[in-house]
Parts: C-alpha cells; sequence; structure tokens
C-alpha cells in the first residue's frame, strides 16, 4: 500500500539505526508521545535496532488509557439505561471502570454497539428516535474534528435524541506538564504526527522556548519513527533546539485550518482529568454552552461513587516515562491484559499493553 | 511547580475486576479467554484421554478402528456473505476438523436452531447450500435435529454439526507432537473469511471483493499425507486466527514457533481492511486454510504436494519449531526485528488509537 | 493513537451540502467525508481517520523526502553489517 509500505523497508530502517549510532556520542532520553508510536516501537523491535545509548521512554499519549474513570463509569451507568443506546469507538469496551466495563455491560443487556466513524453513532440516532443515542466522544486532538462534525450535523439535523459523553484531551498541556515536573529525564520529543496534521505545529514552539527540548514531529511507520529519532539525536548533538517536521507529507506548520474550525466552533477548552495523571489545566475540550442538548454531561442527572484506591500499578509512572513497564513488579505476573492493573495495559496502544503483546521480555532470537 | 508535580505523581488507578461472573462475547473468539473457559469449567468436567489432547477433532478406538469425532457450531452472522454461507461454512468447518487429524470424512449430523418468524426461504437456500457443500466433500448427512426459539434468541439461525470419519492405520497426528526443527506450512493468505464477514458488519461498512475462503480440505491433507507421514499435527486457523492454532500447538507440544512475517501471505484487500481498522491479519479468522507442523526433511515434498492443490497453490514455509522460547509463538518481522505473536484476550476489536 | 491512514479518492460527490469521496485503500473502497480537504482531488491520496479525511498527502514532499532515505538505504545495503546495531532492551 502506498505510503504505507515503502516506510517499512528494511534497508531505510537499518541505514538510519546505523545513522543514529554513529552520530549518537552520548546517552539520550526520548520520548514518543503517541500510542501509535509506541505500537509501532514495539511491534516492529525498534528498540531492537537501535544503539544503546538512546531510551525510548512512552509518554501518555493514549487517549483511552488516560480517559477518566468516572467518564468510563458514567458511560456504563449510561448503556445501562434500557432507552439507551451507547455508541463507542471499539478501543474503549474493555477499558475498566470501577467496577465494570462496557463489554460486561453489554453482557448484562446493555445496548453497546461499537462504530468506527462518529457519524455511524448519528446514523443510529436516526434509525432509533424512540432511543436516546449517546457517543462515548473520547481521543486527541485527531478525532476532535470528526467528533465535532457529528455533534454540528446532529444540531443542523435537529436530531432531539443524540448526544455525546465528550473526553477529549490535548498533547502539549501534557508535555508541558511533564516537562514541569522535577523528576522528568526527558531530553527530546518525538510529536504525535496524526495531532499535528489536525493542528500543526506552532504549539510546541513555546514548549521549546520555555523548556530547551528539541521536538521533532513523526509519523507512524517504523522508518518515520527511526528517521524522527535521528532528526532529535542530531539537534542533541549539535546543541539545537528546535521544533522540526519528519511527517512532511502529511503535517504542515498551520495544520488543517478547515478542521480546527469545526473544532473551535463545537468545542472549548477546559480543564481535563486525565487517568495516571490527575488534573492538567486547560488539556481538555468540552461542548460549548450553544451545544449543551447535545451534552451528555449535562443532560444526563448522574450520582456516580468512584472508586480510586492505590494500587500496584505505577501507570503515573510509566504514563510520564519515569519507568518502563517491566519496571513494574506487577508487570505480566499480576498485571496482565486479561487481568489489567491500570490503563496502560488495557488499551492495544498503552505502554503496558504493547510491550506485553509484542515484546514482553527480552525474547532471544 | 512542586504542587503539579505531586499531583502528576498522584496515582489514580481503579481495583482490578474480580474473577468473571459472567460469560463474555470473548469467551467465544477463540482466543485466552476461551481457553480460560475450557481450561477452568469443560476440561475438569469431561476429564479423558482423548479430550485432554484438546485437538480439533478427537481420535477414539471403537473396536479397533479409529474414528475421529469432532462437533462445531456455527454462529456467523450475517448467514449470507460473499464466498459462502452459514450452511457451506457448517460442513466446510467440521470436514476440516476431521480433516485436521487425518481422518476421511464420512458422515455429518445436522442440528438447526432457528430463531422464530425466519422465511422459509432462508432455511430452504441455507439447507441446499449445506447439501450441495456435502455432496461435494463425498459425505453424507444422515441424521439431525431442529429447535425453534422464540424471537429475539438467536441470530436468525445456529447450526451444529457433528462429524466422524475413518483415520487411516499410520496416520498419528496431534498438537502435542511437534519437535523442534520442524517446519511450519501455511496453505495459502490469512484473513480473507474474517474480513469478508467484517465487511458486512453493520457500523463498520467498507466495500470489497473479498470472498470467504471457505473450503474443504480434506482433500489436501490427503495429497500431503499420500507424500509423506511424517506430518506432526495440522490445524486450521479459523477464530482467533493463526496466532490461536499457532500457539495452541507451541503450548501442547511445550516448543517455541518462529515465523517469518515476509513469507505469510496476506491479500491487498485483506491489509487494507486491517491497516484501516487497526486489526492484525495474524488473529483474523480462516475457513480455508491449514496450517500443518512437518518433520524438517519432509518439508520440501509436502510443501509441493500442497502447491500442487487447488486450495494449496499459494502455500508457503513459513516458519520452525524451536526449542527455546516453549509455549512462545515468535515472529522475525519485516525488519528482521523479533516479536511475540501474543494470543489474543478475546475479539479483536477496531481501533482509532 | 491516531490510527489515520492513506488511502486514494476515486470519486466525490455533494450529499446533503456535505463532500464525500470513495477512497481506496489497499483493495477496499470506503466512503469518507472530504469536509476537511476542499482542496483535495480525485487521484489524490488523503490522510483518513475514523471515516474523515484530515489531510491531503502531499505526494511531492513525500518523494522528495523519501529519495533521501532511498539514498540512504541504498548504500547501507552495501556496508558490512555494524556491530552497532543490536542493543539489548
Amino acid at each position: 500500500m502506498k505510503y504505507i509500505d515503502e516506510y517499512r523497508d528494511e534497508r531505510i530502517a537499518r541505514a538510519l539505526a546505523r545513522e543514529i549510532a554513529e552520530r549518537a556520542t552520548q546517552d539520550w532520553v526520548l520520548m514518543e508521545i503517541c500510542g501509535g508510536q509506541t505500537h509501532t516501537i514495539m511491534r516492529y523491535g525498534l528498540d531492537e535496532i537501535l544503539p544503546h545509548q538512546i531510551e525510548l521512554v512512552h509518554g501518555p499519549g493514549c487517549p483511552v488509557c488516560v480517559t477518566p474513570l468516572e467518564t468510563i463509569d458514567k458511560a456504563i451507568a449510561l448503556a445501562l439505561r434500557p432507552d439507551v443506546i451507547l455508541v463507542s469507538y471499539g478501543d474503549m469496551l474493555r477499558v475498566p471502570g470501577s467496577h465494570s466495563d462496557l463489554f460486561r455491560a453489554k453482557a448484562e443487556g446493555a445496548d453497546v454497539r461499537i462504530a468506527y466513524s462518529p457519524l455511524e453513532a448519528v446514523k443510529v440516532a436516526r434509525a432509533h428516535p424512540d432511543r436516546k443515542v449517546i457517543f462515548l466522544a473520547i481521543g486527541f486532538e485527531t478525532t476532535a474534528p470528526a467528533n465535532a462534525m457529528a455533534a454540528w450535523q446532529s444540531r443542523r439535523e435537529g436530531l432531539s435524541n443524540f448526544s455525546m459523553l465528550v473526553s477529549h484531551v490535548l498533547v502539549p498541556p501534557a508535555i508541558r506538564a511533564l516537562l514541569s515536573s522535577r523528576e522528568n529525564r526527558v531530553q527530546g520529543f518525538i510529536a504525535p504526527g496524526h495531532v499535528c496534521t489536525v493542528m500543526g505545529y506552532e504549539e510546541y514552539e513555546a514548549l521549546v522556548r520555555d523548556f530547551h527540548v528539541p521536538i521533532v514531529v513523526g509519523g507512524f511507520e517504523p522508518v518515520d519513527v527511526l528517521e524522527a529519532v535521528l532528526m532529535l539525536v542530531k539537534q542533541l548533538e549539535e546543541g539545537r533546539e528546535q521544533v522540526e517536521n519528519q511527517y512532511v507529507r502529511s503535517v504542515t506548520y498551520e495544520g488543517n485550518r478547515a478542521a480546527q474550525d469545526t473544532m473551535k466552533e463545537v468545542f472549548e477548552v477546559a480543564d481535563q482529568k486525565w487517568r495516571g495523571l490527575g488534573m492538567i489545566p486547560r488539556s481538555g475540550l468540552r461542548l460549548r454552552a450553544e451545544y449543551a442538548a447535545y451534552d451528555a454531561n449535562r443532560i444526563f442527572d448522574l450520582e456516580l461513587v468512584s472508586v480510586e484506591e492505590p494500587a500496584e500499578c505505577i501507570s503515573a509512572q510509566v504514563l510520564q516515562g519515569l519507568k518502563k513497564p517491566t519496571d513494574c513488579p506487577a508487570f505480566a505476573i499480576r498485571c496482565t491484559p486479561e487481568s489489567p492493573l491500570g490503563a496502560p495495559m488495557v488499551s492495544a496502544e498503552g505502554a503496558c499493553a504493547a510491550y506485553y503483546h509484542y515484546r514482553r521480555h527480552a525474547v532471544a532470537s | 511547580m512542586a504542587e503539579r508535580a505531586k499531583t502528576l505523581m498522584a496515582l489514580s488507578c481503579p481495583v482490578p475486576l474480580p474473577a468473571r461472573d459472567r460469560v463474555l462475547l470473548g469467551h467465544g473468539s477463540g482466543g485466552k479467554l476461551t481457553a480460560e473457559l475450557v481450561r477452568d469449567i469443560f476440561l475438569p468436567a469431561f476429564q479423558n484421554p482423548a479430550l485432554s489432547r484438546l485437538d480439533d477433532q478427537a481420535v477414539v478406538n471403537i473396536n479397533g478402528s479409529r474414528i475421529a469425532v469432532t462437533t462445531d457450531s456455527f454462529v456467523v452472522k450475517p448467514l449470507f456473505f460473499p464466498g459462502g454461507d452459514i450452511g457451506s461454512l457448517a460442513v466446510h468447518g467440521t470436514v476440516n476438523d476431521l480433516a485436521m487429524g487425518g481422518a476421511q470424512p464420512l458422515f455429518l449430523s445436522a442440528a438447526f436452531i432457528i430463531e422464530e418468524g425466519l422465511p422459509m426461504d432462508v432455511l430452504r437456500r441455507v439447507v441446499s447450500s449445506l447439501k450441495q457443500a456435502a455432496d461435494d466433500c463425498g459425505v453424507q448427512v444422515v441424521t439431525g435435529d431442529t429447535k425453534v426459539v422464540e424471537k429475539g434468541s438467536g441470530d436468525g439461525m445456529f447450526i451444529n454439526t457433528t462429524g466422524i470419519g475413518l483415520v487411516p492405520e499410520g496416520v498419528e497426528m496431534s498438537a502435542n507432537c511437534a519437535r523442534p526443527g520442524d517446519k511450519v506450512l501455511l496453505s495459502g493468505p490469512i484473513g480473507d473469511h474474517g474480513i469478508a464477514i467484517l465487511a458486512q458488519r453493520k457500523g463498520l461498512e467498507f466495500e470489497s471483493t473479498v470472498k470467504s475462503d471457505s473450503a474443504a480440505l480434506h482433500t489436501l491433507v490427503e495429497e500431503m499425507l499420500k507424500t509423506t507421514r511424517a506430518i506432526r499435527c495440522m490445524r486450521d486457523p479459523t477464530r482467533g486466527g493463526l496466532s490461536s492454532a499457532l500457539n495452541e500447538i507451541a503450548a501442547q507440544s511445550q516448543v517455541g514457533i518462529e515465523i517469518e512475517e515476509r513469507a505469510i501471505l496476506v491479500r491487498e484487500e485483506v491489509k487494507g481492511a486491517c491497516e484501516m481498522l487497526g486489526l492484525d491479519p495474524l488473529y483474523v479468522a480462516n475457513e480455508g486454510k491449514l496450517v500443518a507442523i512437518v518433520e524438517s526433511g519432509a518439508a520440501e515434498e509436502t510443501l509441493a504436494a500442497m502447491q500442487n492443490h487447488p486450495f494449496g497453490r499459494l502455500a508457503r514455509n513459513i516458519g520452525t519449531v524451536t526449542e527455546n522460547n516453549a509455549g512462545l509463538v515468535t515472529m522475525r518481522t519485516l525488519l528482521g526485528t523479533t516479536r511475540i505473536v501474543d494470543m489474543l484476550a478475546g475479539d479483536q476489536l477496531p481501533r482509532i488509537c | 493513537m491516531c490510527l489515520a491512514i492513506p488511502g486514494r479518492i476515486v470519486s466525490s460527490e455533494q450529499e446533503n451540502g456535505l463532500r464525500i469521496g470513495r477512497v481506496q485503500f489497499g483493495g477496499i473502497f470506503r466512503n469518507v467525508s472530504l469536509d476537511f480537504v476542499p482542496e483535495a482531488n480525485v487521484g489524490d491520496y488523503v490522510l483518513v481517520h475514523v471515516g474523515f479525511a484530515i489531510s491531503r498527502v502531499d505526494a511531492e514532499e513525500a518523494e522528495r523526502t523519501y529519495q533521501l532515505l532511498e539514498e540512504m538505504g541504498a548504500l547501507q545495503a552495501e556496508l558490512p553489517p555494524s556491530e552497532e546495531l543490536s542493543g539489548p532492551e
């Protein structure tokens, strides 16, 4: 497939790894933010071909993992109402809430449906005027324009039975929070290529300026990730601090204005709680007042008792790149994809799940 | 700054969910959850040597003859899909399970559980297709059963087929027979059936020309066994995909299995669908493919025999059985690095992430 | 996060005031909303996420940067294997 296969070329990948090895004169700690990039690194064993000087740590780049517990609990509570159809992206179905997850809710009789696109949720609402259709609208900035369109379209059509349970997270505030932490070890970032496809990379300049760390916008195929790593290493070795763009076939400085406009029309910035990280100010999106009739948070009255107990899970440290999944004493023993202790083990994109699924321990080749 | 750092470090993890108290859809996916159900409920209840080998079929001895018996239930939705329907699938699936034990399939039973309100015409079409498939395989449907359930209790129709066949002298194949050095042969491209079904599914609709690969493999197996008896075991990678089949063999034989990503064929359309939905073809169902573990000396001729048969034209040697990493399936990626091919927990879900 | 893959626009039309394109991914087709990529035309590649095109693939930029990668790769093929390349996890 064009623009995919050629970025999985072994020779090019090895050439990039070789160049990285030649350029790196000291150890560097680099973080990739996006779950998709974690997935690629694990799935293609990029840590195996990178030189030992490069330590790749994984950030909180999985919107599924960082969706607050309360949101999951709300979604489950709503799904269990007989008059509700809950529509969700596939990723969310297995994420554990305080006591259950959407799969179990389905087993208990909840009408839970998977959609690939948010417009399908709107279709369901049109097809079932007698039921309340709620769409679990999660994601980073990449997904916000599409989720916004679902709300926009429903409002335009005057649908009275469609609403969205929104939990959107924004990347730059999360990076800022990570870099502000005294324990931060990260020296360079690979910014998420699809988030930047929508938002551009202007916002990352302030981060470079304030924290003096190089940032490279990277794509998702193995060659993309390796090239982004090379660009970061070059910057670090040369003492430069800039925002650079590796993913030129898709990302521009301004990003996609049409998509941003739609987002702005429907959403506004709000404080947001990140599972595993806590509250980060102005790091999320919520529906604007004009869309109150489509905001499940405002329409439905939900009394929730959420359970938050300290457990063995060290996801906070994993999500900040301070620890690796393999550093966790529960990893692969008490915490597995079938019985996860925390969010990063649940989502296919979570760092712990990626490690478990693809590499688990250093597999003897 | 310190305040913020403290907030960041606050652990907010959920308690682990209690041991499962309800059966979930994932328990039928052919992955780890299914294995759990078998291990925790079915095996302890039924305990016997034939069952504990956990092959696709059971080979039992009746007065000196080795009879293979297998049963399978078909719950596919939609009932009719490109490349087949629940009727032909019900025949192929069971014939294949028999064939995986080297048995010559002979007789089938067919039990129908029909949802009230199903158009008679649909039933006729399914039965006609089932009959056609049985004729093509040379098997007879000798007994059956019919039940009707209330509207809303079934997906239109479920079919269970039980098959019996005869295992020839000298054919001993089982999932616990794989040995280090053996080769892994795959009969063709993977993922066709699962994607053909998924393309019909509401909410994921996409246009594709992918047809289910549903087919009866007993004549292919016959050709392979004519060539050599040094075939340790065979599996048809249905629910849970190639990954489940190989993981089961690795577990039962307590060996490692190393496969080559480059050697595994995936049709362009299947690849496109998998890329779009974030699915890994290794976990997508097949209904007309087999994987065979063959003693290394006999691998080349077995492969040739497969390629000579209509259902094995695209057969490939995809890997080796090893001593290390016992119980694990690993794959050498396109980049020459190694990853684990883990058994999936439940169903593979399309993702946006 | 953000699984988005490139596909080729095969045809496009207006439906209820919204622009929909039929996009080909490898061997399959899906209808995709083109509202965020007004500049994309039939024949162009777009990056698609949850049924929406979020960018038009810049074919020229892709070509240019890939050439450089290709050259690196070609050079790599001629060099002896490097000892540095196997790092423990």
